[in-house]
């Protein structure tokens, strides 16, 4: 399986998440810089976090209307699976591809500490390699991690399953509505999270629970397909 | 040339956090009496064009396409 990293100035994650997918997948990701206007054919595109363009104006707002969203839109909408971790949620959520809005954390505190996490949706793409309600750990760093949605959407997510981790409880660093970690579209290929998966996937990071997130979006033998 | 300012302020009911820290500071300081406080932001733009019209339905399309998130910010324009 083939996948791509998008990389945008202010971006911090983007090498992180490169090594993790080249240590799991065997092969590099290819990287689309922020002014491609197309993606090469793979199996899954990943937007890291980070701090893209400064946080300025609103997180991840320039980097949403920057030419390789529209690219990733594109594919987005031809099934192609699409993860945003933290600034790369923040991007996803700001172009309109998932829900809601991540707002500054309620305790106004940048947090970066290790949460747990309760994967609530396990048949999706990218979570078929965890247990229904598993709890994993995972690493956070944002200071914009705020989950918002009105009560229409955030019932509509909730109802169609849209919600796939959750702050386990005591856990919640940043004052998400209902705990909210991650959630996913509803055609379930694109994914956007605040914790960190790929910061946790060898011993020597302390644990693998990341592990699984990447080899079940990259459909690598282990996981049911 | 049109001077413009537009103000983007948080929907009501969304919490703003933010607002909620200037609300206690400004406590903290002695000032008696201030209710809730909200944050937001305001952006001044100069328009090459005149026609004033033109400028308020090209402000609105930055206000829905850039300058707020309509999810959670309302915002407001003013033409000078």
């Amino acid at each position: 399986m083939k996948s791509a990293v998008i990389l945008l100035p202010g971006l911090n994650r983007d090498r992180d998440m490169i090594a993790a997918l080249t240590r799991i997948s065997g092969k590099p990701p290819v990287t689309v810089w922020q002014t491609d206007t197309e993606i090469p054919d793979v199996d899954l595109i990943v937007i890291p976090g980070g701090f893209s363009y400064g946080d300025y104006l609103r997180c991840g707002a320039i980097a949403a209307r920057m030419p390789v969203l529209g690219a990733v839109r594109e594919k987005a909408a031809e099934g192609v699976r699409v993860l945003g971790v933290c600034n790369g949620f923040q991007i996803l959520v700001e172009a309109g591809l998932l829900p809601g809005a991540l707002m500054r954390n309620a305790s106004l505190h940048f947090v970066c500490r290790e949460v747990r996490l309760e994967v609530v949706n396990a048949s999706t793409a990218f979570t078929r390699g965890y247990t229904q309600g598993q709890i994993i750990r995972s690493p956070v760093a944002h200071h914009d991690g705020n989950y918002f949605a009105d009560a229409e959407t955030l019932k509509r997510i909730e109802d169609n399953n849209q919600v796939v981790f959750r702050y386990a409880e005591g856990t919640n660093p940043n004052g998400s509505v209902n705990d909210i970690a991650g959630i996913i579209n509803e055609a379930g290929n694109v994914l956007g999270m605040m914790p960190h998966p790929e910061n946790l996937i060898e011993p020597a990071h302390g644990g693998t629970d990341g592990r699984a997130l990447f080899e079940s979006a990259l459909d690598l033998a282990g996981v049911a397909a | 040339m049109i001077k413009a300012r537009v103000t983007v302020t948080l929907k009501n009911g969304v919490l703003d956090p933010q607002g909620k820290a200037i609300e206690g500071a400004l406590s903290t300081l002695g000032f008696e009496g201030v209710g809730h406080v909200r944050q937001g932001k305001v952006f001044d733009i100069e328009l090459e064009s005149s026609d004033r019209k033109q400028a308020g339905a090209d402000l609105k399309a930055m206000c829905e396409k850039l300058l707020a998130n309509t999810v959670i910010e309302d915002y407001q324009v003013e033409i000078g």
